[in-house]
Parts: structure tokens; sequence; C-alpha cells
């Protein structure tokens, strides 16, 4: 059964190949249906390869590629990708309950997601391309998330990065969209300098870039701040990939994309590849404290900056970019404490109901014709009945109300941060109130309250038409997601310990895991502590937000403008970077280098016009009769000087 | 000096070209002469020199690292001058990528006026270029790296741009001054040998073991190495560049930054290293500490052209300054890289001018700042575009990134601090390469840019082999490797034994870098 796992990233190539030569001639909406049966069957060969791994005994999950591939497979890997002297990168898969997990929610999401698409992207001129460029997308991430090597995982990462900047580039008529594409990639692109620099790093250790290979000679990297420096660099990487301080600024700009990237590459999956590349090399991060309290601070810090921020958003789908920004920060929170499964754990829930609530505000943003502003919302239960009741599971797993899933993935990590350290958890319980409150006011603007987008704007524009729910193609993915929000909680419930994610996941960090080991009454504590900040922050909520959409006390520029994040990078980094570039083309390129070659170049013509009267000619002949007769006569002098 | 082959294939690949361009002079005295007939018969010569590289390519044996399908003919022998050619794991990627350029040049980068000396032009051209890198008699290669000067020059001063005669006459003299310093060079290397053993030769191997003093040595290293900086081009030597490849016509610009680019760091490969391995090793630094200024200063300045071509010549001077990197990092790695890199930066960069060049037949024009929404209209060219911007950029999967890692790795491991700097680099292309992009194919279209033809199928044609290439040695650039690495390899033993250095363990072991851990951490 494990012979099925190379199907999953393959399956989705050959979507992409196929639509990239005959999709314009399929058209839409077969080349939607194309591209959503591929990564079905990509769904299908992971729910198989489950299958076959459950049933190994629990101590022997972690399975290379010379045991996985079928065909192709020459001994040990697809083949030999990169072999240069003691340089060697193979093709092959690492499975494992770690990978695996990935998998089945990846290409379930995905799934669900492509099928979404066929309804969300009808009409579009440039349907196939779409799912072109999201098949490229699945094959990507799957390619990451199975890769047995630091630099498989690379090409698939780098692979996410390009997808992702084609579909926030999507719409590229539009300047936003271009410059929105652009910046995310050259954020990301900040962050894959650290991974390269990580992976010289190791290379030149270990001589060897493979998971298994790295860990079975991590004491190589003991000594003189090695291992610190290279998760270090692996953690850059990571923030560039998922949003975290200090490159957290492109993800905003990136829902200028359609949106189900948005649910899709912006939210459920790749924007979670930086924690899974963590968790991936745990074992590294074991061996450096240091590391890992950086990774805990930033990734708290991240938290609680972004949930503030997106209290004070106007445009639905920025407010659901920063709560991903923030969520992203708890799961970086919890790698930083060692709390490698309740990270996955989030991750898992985050991405059914973060995917949800960008489906929602995709089907809102669709019913309103391309409205994305709360303020012209408002009401809109009563005319979007599915989508009111799936946004509002999703908000109740999100907010972390007992008993849905976000209240026992988050407090999941929040029990374990406490036991590392009580600063941390405080400013974690703080955002907790923070992301209850936005969510809340993000539901309550959106749903409740005066039908908004009946009036005429305060800026004057028309009201909007009656807003239609969508059709099944868009409804179904919503209603699966929406179970899973509610639900997906109870495959890590705390007190109970056969079966759950933690015993599945437990052998990949074995002892590695930090156990926190609070007696009942503190862990309840603790619960009622989570649950009673959820409810209040959603009942402060209520009663601000559910009449009134017009509170500027409550949406302070500070707030609104990013904490001045990306005016201050603009200030210190960009434009002094345009003024240098300016500086060395026109300055040093132009005037001094070149400057000085014309200058010597004039000089030898004026030497050269004054022997014009002798003879007649091109003023560069005679340079090179010069030149070549010093040469000559040099040439025999050193020669006699220096050996004789 | 293992394969010899009956057939003198060398000989042949150099002179088919000069043949072909004698044809076309031929031809071109009958006056009635259709110009397409012209342009076909030096479709077919280019053809055919591309068949017998391909030829040679798939007769090349992996198993060694000298040179093969050598033929040597004394020819003028008072002089010790030497018809002497070989091709080694250095030079045949060098010579594949020569064969297949000047086919698509001629095919794709057509010119509207005096077909016949064009395409005469660019067959000595050829010529050139290839006799340049298969000889091993240093005269014959001076020779062949002279000749190279000549057509060049023709091609930019005669169907060039706006300045084209003064991007001419820069072009030829800068380089020109530079090969005084290697004539002199080569001239005092063999003088030192006729010497140290009696005999008076130019032959590359058996000069390999030449002794010099040491300041001798640096100084020839330097004689030699200022030709070959100044033709890469690396910095601060590169200012003729961005003149003359902005100003030649597309089919010149492929050839200067796509062929006769990797002339320089052929040179350096092949004659400083192979003949001064110690002074090469002891200015290394310097030479890295220029690759990697010129990786970020040429990006640098990368992002603030305005005009497509310049903007293209500037990242060329940092893709060279990551081969040199790689070629002074004395690994494994970093050298294959550096080959690697020299073929693949040859593929992009030309791909790049063909598609400006396509486009300036379009828009006349080349100026970022006149273009605008180009996806929209032209989906394909747009796609092929993306393609090499991203090879370029170093994406996995195409080829660009498998070379500039390579050098990268290669590096850190012996000159780490070197390669983090030139790591930026990789960030730096991103930066002007998608703002070049965007500005050209994204936003708004205009009325000008609606009425932008796509790609014709016989542009497409002509293009797709660099575009099948470049994706193929992203995936797959195991065969290639396998044919440079045992020259590389030699080529590091050889410094490593003149100098006594050592490369890291990790870049050359198998298996004992995984067996030594094992029995330290036994103990």
């Amino acid at each position: 059964m494990l012979d099925a796992a190379f199907l999953m990233p393959l399956l989705p190539l050959v979507g992409f190949v196929v639509l990239v030569f005959f999709g314009r001639r399929v058209g839409e909406p077969v080349a939607g249906w194309i591209g959503t049966a591929t990564v079905a069957g990509s769904f299908v060969a992971a729910c198989v390869t489950l299958v076959g791994l459950a049933d190994q005994p629990s101590g022997a999950r972690t399975l290379t590629c010379s045991d996985t591939c079928a065909p192709g497979a020459s001994g040990h890997a697809f083949f030999d990708w990169i072999s240069v002297g003691g340089l060697h990168v193979k093709l092959a898969i690492l499975l494992d309950p770690l990978s695996m997990t990935m998998c089945m929610f990846v290409t379930g999401v995905s799934m669900l997601i492509h099928l979404y698409s066929i309804g969300y992207m009808k009409g579009d001129r440039d349907f196939t391309k779409f799912f072109v460029y999201m098949n490229a997308f699945v094959f990507s991430m799957l390619v990451l998330v199975m890769a047995n090597d630091l630099l498989v995982t690379f090409v698939g990462w780098e692979g996410v990065g390009v997808c992702s900047y084609w579909l926030i580039a999507f719409w590229f008529q539009r300047d936003s969209a271009a410059s929105a594409g652009k910046k995310a990639f050259i954020y990301n692109r900040i962050g894959d300098a650290g991974f390269l620099l990580a992976m010289f790093l190791i290379f030149s250790k270990t001589g060897t870039l493979t998971y298994l290979g790295v860990f079975a000679h991590r004491h190589l990297l003991v000594g003189g701040g090695t291992v610190t420096a290279a998760v270090l660099l692996l953690f850059l990487a990571a923030t560039g990939k998922s949003a975290q301080i200090p490159l957290f600024n492109w993800l905003p700009d990136a829902m200028e994309g359609p949106t189900p990237v948005s649910a899709l590459i912006h939210a459920a999956t790749m924007v979670t590849a930086g924690v899974y590349l963590l968790c991936r090399v745990s074992p590294l991060l074991a061996l450096s404290p240091d590391a890992m309290w950086v990774i805990a601070a930033i990734g708290g810090a991240t938290a609680f900056v972004a949930a503030t921020i997106a209290c004070a958003q106007q445009d639905i789908k920025k407010a659901l970019a920063f709560s991903t920004i923030s969520q992203i920060g708890y799961m970086v929170l919890a790698v930083g404490s060692g709390a490698y499964v309740a990270a996955i754990f989030l991750m898992v829930c985050h991405a059914f109901y973060k995917g949800l609530l960008f489906l929602g505000s995709g089907s809102v943003i669709h019913g309103m014709e391309t409205e994305q502003d709360m303020k012209r919302m408002g009401g809109l239960r009563r005319v979007m009945p599915w989508t009111y009741a799936t946004f509002l599971t999703a908000w109740l797993a999100l907010a972390a109300i007992p008993p849905f899933s976000g209240f026992w993935a988050k407090g999941d990590i929040l029990t374990n941060v406490y036991a590392k350290t009580l600063v941390l958890y405080a400013l974690g319980l703080l955002t907790a109130f923070f992301t209850s409150y936005y969510m809340s006011r993000i539901f309550f603007l959106t749903f409740t309250g005066r039908e908004r987008w009946a009036e005429e704007a305060p800026d004057g524009r028309p009201p909007h038409r009656r807003p239609h729910e969508p059709s099944w193609v868009m409804r179904a993915p919503l209603v699966v997601l929406s179970f899973f929000a509610l639900f997906a909680g109870t495959v890590d419930l705390p007190w109970v310990h056969v079966g759950t994610l933690a015993q599945w996941l437990g052998p990949v960090f074995g002892s590695r895991l930090f156990a926190a080991h609070e007696s009942v009454g503190e862990q309840v504590g603790l619960a009622v502590a989570d649950g009673v900040v959820a409810v209040v922050a959603a009942y402060v909520a209520w009663v601000l937000w559910r009449r009134s959409a017009d509170r500027p006390a409550l949406e302070p520029t500070f707030l609104q403008r990013v904490w001045y994040w990306d005016a201050f990078y603009d200030t210190l980094i960009g434009r002094p970077g345009q003024a240098i570039a300016r500086a060395c083309a026109v300055v040093v390129d132009g005037r001094l280098l070149d400057g000085a070659v014309n200058w010597t170049g004039r000089l030898v013509q004026s030497i050269g016009s004054g022997t014009r009267r002798i003879q007649t000619g091109f003023v560069r002949n005679y340079v090179v009769g010069i030149v070549v007769g010093m040469a000559a006569v040099l040439a025999f002098m050193l020669s006699r000087t220096w050996w004789s | 000096m293992t394969a010899t082959h009956a057939f003198p294939f060398l000989t042949v690949l150099v002179l088919l070209p000069a043949g072909g361009a004698l044809g076309v002079v031929v031809l071109g005295a009958w006056r009635g002469l259709p110009r397409a007939v012209i342009e076909w018969f030096g479709i077919a010569v280019s053809l055919a020199t591309l068949g017998l590289a391909v030829a040679v390519a798939a007769l090349f044996a992996t198993t060694t690292g000298g040179f093969q399908f050598v033929s040597d003919h004394a020819w003028a022998t008072g002089l010790g001058v030497h018809w002497f050619l070989g091709i080694d794991g250095i030079s045949l990627f060098l010579v594949l990528l020569a064969a297949v350029l000047f086919p698509i040049v001629l095919a794709g980068a057509r010119t509207r006026t005096d077909a016949r000396s064009f395409v005469a032009w660019m067959l000595l051209l050829e010529c050139a270029c290839l006799g340049s890198f298969v000889s091993i008699d240093l005269i014959l290669f001076f020779l062949f790296f002279e000749l190279t000067l000549v057509p060049s020059y023709f091609i930019i001063s005669g169907w060039g741009y706006a300045r084209r005669a003064y991007a001419a006459v820069k072009f030829f003299v800068y380089t020109f001054l530079g090969s005084a310093f290697l004539l002199v060079g080569i001239l005092v290397v063999a003088f030192a040998h006729e010497h140290q053993t009696g005999v008076l030769t130019f032959s590359l191997p058996a000069l390999e073991h030449t002794r010099f003093s040491g300041a001798g040595g640096i100084l020839l290293f330097l004689a030699f190495t200022a030709a070959f900086a100044v033709k890469a081009p690396l910095f601060p030597f590169h200012t003729w560049s961005p003149d003359a490849y902005a100003e030649a016509p597309t089919g010149g610009s492929m050839v200067l930054a796509a062929v006769l680019a990797k002339l320089g760091t052929y040179g350096i490969l092949q004659f400083d290293l192979r003949l001064f391995p110690q002074p090469s090793v002891d200015l290394a630094p310097l030479l890295l500490t220029l690759a990697v200024i010129g990786i970020l200063y040429g990006a640098i300045v990368a992002c603030a052209q305005r005009d497509l071509k310049r903007l293209v010549a500037y990242s060329s001077l940092a893709q060279m300054g990551f081969v040199a990197l790689g070629i002074f990092a004395f690994t494994s790695q970093g050298m294959t890289g550096g080959v690697l890199l020299m073929l693949n930066h040859g593929l992009i960069t030309a791909a790049l001018f063909l598609l400006i060049g396509w486009i300036y037949e379009r828009r006349q024009t080349w100026q970022v700042s006149e273009l605008r929404g180009l996806q929209a209209p032209a989906p394909v060219m747009a796609g092929v575009f993306t393609v090499v911007m991203l090879a370029s950029i170093g994406l996995p999967g195409l080829n660009g990134f498998v070379s500039e890692f390579l050098v990268l790795s290669g590096t850190f491991l012996t000159h780490r601090w070197w390669a983090v700097v030139a790591t930026a680099g990789v960030v730096l292309a991103a930066i002007y390469l998608l703002w070049a992009y965007q500005q050209v194919f994204h936003g708004k279209v205009d009325l000008a840019s609606s009425r932008t033809r796509d790609l014709s199928w016989a542009e497409r044609v002509v293009i797709a082999p660099l575009i099948v290439v470049i994706v193929f040695l992203g995936v797959y650039p195991q065969p290639v490797l396998d044919r440079i690495t045992p020259t590389v390899n030699s080529l590091v033993a050889h410094v490593d034994a003149v100098t006594h250095t050592h490369e890291p363990p990790v870049a050359r072991a198998k298996v004992a870098v995984h067996a030594a851990p094992a029995r330290r951490s036994s103990t």
C-alpha cells in the first residue's frame, strides 16, 4: 500500500503538464475538473498510504524511498539529481507520521479548494491558467513535505513560492496585484537565502543533506555556535515562508490574489511550511536552547502584533490575513517551546477553519460582486444562510470557544508554553483575548446588524444589489470544512491517550518532545482561563460591533498602518537602496570606471592624432601596433633577465 | 589523452564554419540570389557543425579527465607552434553551447540588411569560438582568441544601434589591450620552458609543469588574467560590456554575452590554473573578492537600469562573478558549478537577448518605461520569458539553480564569508528581474501593447530548444556533471599537488565522511 506514496506528487504534476499543453484546448470548465480530479486522486493515494503506514508497528513508521518507491526506483531513489564529489542529492521520499499528516490535510484541503475554484473562477479569461498554477502548487507543496533531503525540500519550497507569486499576481492588469506578487517573492527570497546558507553550513560539517543523515551526524554540528547558526538560518527561511516577524509584511498584500488562493496557499498550506520545516529538523533544534528561545519569542511577538492589527482592519481578507499571521505565530511559539505536536495540531485545525473562513469570505465577495469592505456588508445572515452557518462554525473554532477545535489546539499550546515560561504564556493569553475579539468583530460586522450593503456608501458609492448564495460546487467544500472545523479538536483531546495525534506523531519527535507536567488541577485551571478569555472577548465584540460599524476610536491609525512596519522598511531599506543603486550606476559605473576608460582612450587618441601627420589610417591600428611591439620586446627582456 | 579517433572530429568542427563563411562569400558573388538562400545555407552549415559537436559529446569518454579527440600536427616547426586540438570536460560543453547557439542566432536574429556579410561574419565567428575552446597550443589559442574580435567588431559596427561605432571601438580596443598582456605572458612562459628544458613548445600539457619564481609567476598570472578578466568581464573591467551588448544587434549580443564572455572564464580555468597553480591559489582571495564585488555590484547596478539590454548586461556581470567564485574556491563542487554555470548562463542570456530582440522588433524600444502589460496580448512570449527569468533567478527545477547551488556550496567549504556575501546576490537577482518583468509584462494594457503580436510559430520553434535544455538541465543535470567532474577533479588535484593544499574532506569524500563520524562517536 505504501507504493501509492509516489502517486501523491505525481498526479498533480501530470495534471499540471496536461493543462499546460492542452488546457486552453479543453477550456472551461473541463480544465478545472482535470485539475480537481488529479488532486482528488492524490488525496486517495494519501489515504491508501496512510492506511499502509498505520499498519506498521509504531516504531517502524519512518520509511525512506528504498522502502516506498515503486516504478523507476533504482534501488534507493527515483534518480540521482545532483552528484558531485562528496555531494549526493537523490530525489527520494521520506515517509513518516509527520509528513503523512501534512500530506493528508494538504491533499484533502487542496481537493476541496480546487472544487470550489471551479465555481469561483467561472468566466475568468484565464480560467485554465489558474488550474495550471494550482496544480503546480499542490505538486510543489507535496515535494516540500515528502522530501528526504533538505535540498529537495528546498525545491518544493521555492516551487510553492513561485506558484504563490503567479497566483497573487494572477490578475496582473491590476498594478497592486502585480506588485504584491513581486513583494511576496522577494520577501520569501530573503528567507530562502537563509535556507541556502543553512544547507551550506550543514553540508560543510556533516557532508550530507538528507534529513536522516544529518540527524545521525548531528554531533558534528555541535560547538562554535554552528547548530545555533544553522537553526536560526532555517528559522529565517521559516519567517519568510510563514510570514513571521521580521518578514511578515508580504502576506496581507498577498490577498490581492483570487480568494481560493488565499484560502489554500496563504492560509491552509504554504504558509505553514515554515512550521513544518522547524518540526522536521527538531533534532537540530534540540541541540540549541538559545535558538529555541529566539523562535519562541518571535512566535509569541508575531502572534500578538498581528492579532492587534487584525482588530482594526476593514477589508475582510486583510483581517483574515493578519489572523493567519497571528495563528502561525502561535505555532512557532509552540515549536520554540518544544511542543511540536501541539504546533502540528493547531496547524491541522487551522487549515480547516482558516480555509473555511477564506472560502466563506470568498463566497461573500463573490455574492457581493467583489466587495471586500466589511463596513459595506452587515446582515448577510438572512441572504446567505449557507455561508452564514458555515462561517459561524469557523468563527467559533478560531475564537477558541469551547468545545470547538481551536480551543483544544490553542489550549494545548498555551499549556506547554505555561510550563516553559510565564511571560510568553501571559502574552499568549492576551493574544487569545484579541483573537476572539477580532474574529467576533469580523463575524458581527459581516453577518449581523444593519444591511449596510443596501445603503449608499459614505463616500457616495451606490448600494449593492442583493447578494446571492453561490452554486453547489462552492457550497459543498464549505460544508465539509465546517464539519472538520467543529470536530478536528477530537484528534487530540487532553484526557485521551490512545489513538491520538500525540501518539501518532510521538515517535517522530521522541524524547525531544517537551512534556508539560502540570497537575490535572493546573490543566483544568488553564483550560478554564482560555475558555473564559475567549468568551469574554467575544462578548465584548458583540456589545461593540453588533449594531454599529463605525467606531474610529477602536481602529487607530497605528494599527491600520500595521504598526508602520512597511513605512519603516521603506525608509530604512527601500529608498536608501534605490539611492545606492542609482549612485552605483551613475557615479561609480558611469563617471568613475567608465570615465577612466574613456579618459585613457582620449589620451591615446590625442597622441595618435599627433602622429597622424606621419602616417594615414585608424588610430586603433596604431595602438595595436605599439602594444604588440612593446609586448614582444618586453617578453624577450623578461625571459632573459629572470631565468639567466 | 586516451581516446583518439580516426576521423579528425575537432579539425573538421573548427574548419566547417570557416568553410561555410567562405561558401557564403562565394554564393554572395551571385547577385540575383535571394537572401533566404544564403540565410538557409548559413543555418545548414551551423546545424552540420552542431551535429558534429553532438557526435563528439556522444563519443566523449566519462572515465578520464584528460584531453580527448586530440589532433596534433606540426605547423610552424621552427617556432614550435602546433595545430594542436583537444577537448576535455571543461571545453566540451562550451563547444556544445556555441554549436547550439549559432543556428539559433542565424535563424532567430536575422538582420534586415546585407544578409550575406552578416552570415559570413557569424560563421567566421563560430569558427573562432570553437577554435578557441579546442586549441591546446597557446599560440593557436591566442590566434583564435584574437580572431573572435574581427567578426564581432564588424557585427557591432555594421548592424548595431545608434551608438554602435563608439561601442565597437571601445570593445575592440579594450579587449585587445588585455590580449597584449596575454601575448607577452604566452611568450614568457614558452621561453621559460625552453630555458628549463631546452624545448620550445606552446603545448599546454607540456607547459603545465614549468616552474616559475614567486614574483614571476604572479606577474604572469596577472598578465593572463588581465586578458581573461576583460573578456569575461569581471569587475572592474566590465564597462565595455553594457555598451557593446546594448548596441550590438540581437545576434551579436547573444554571441557576445553567451559565448565570447565564456572565453574569459574558460581561459582562467584552462590556462591560469594549469600553468600557474601556485599564483592562482595565492591570489585567490583577490579574485574571489573581485568576484563577490562583481556579483553584488552587477546586481545593484542592474536594479537601476531602465533599458532591458543593459539590465541583462549587468546581470551577466553578476553571473560571471559567480563563475569566477566557483573557480577560485578550488573545490570539486565550486569548480564544477562554475563550469556548469558557464553553460547555463550562456543558454539563459542568449534566450533573454533573443526575447528582448523580438520585443524590439515589435515595438522598436527596449526602454522599460515604454513597455507595459504585454502578458495580455502575448501570453506565450510572457510564459517563455518567465521560464528564462526564473532560470536566471535560480529557481530549483531550472538549470540556473544547480550551478548556483554548486558554486555557493563549494565556495562555502573553503571561503565561507565570500559565499555568505555572494548569497545576497541571489536575493538581488530576484529584485531586478521581477521588477523588469512587472514593468514590461504586467499592468494595464495600453493601445500600443494591445497590438503587440505574440510569438509566431517560427519563433516558438527557434526558442524551444533553449527552453527544453533549460528545463532538462534543471531536472536532470547529472549527464553533464558526469562529464565535467573528471576534468575538474584532475584540475583540482593538479593545483593541490603543486601547492600542497587540500580540498576539504566533505568536498571529495564519498563514503569516508559517513564512516568518520561513526568512528568518532564510538570512542
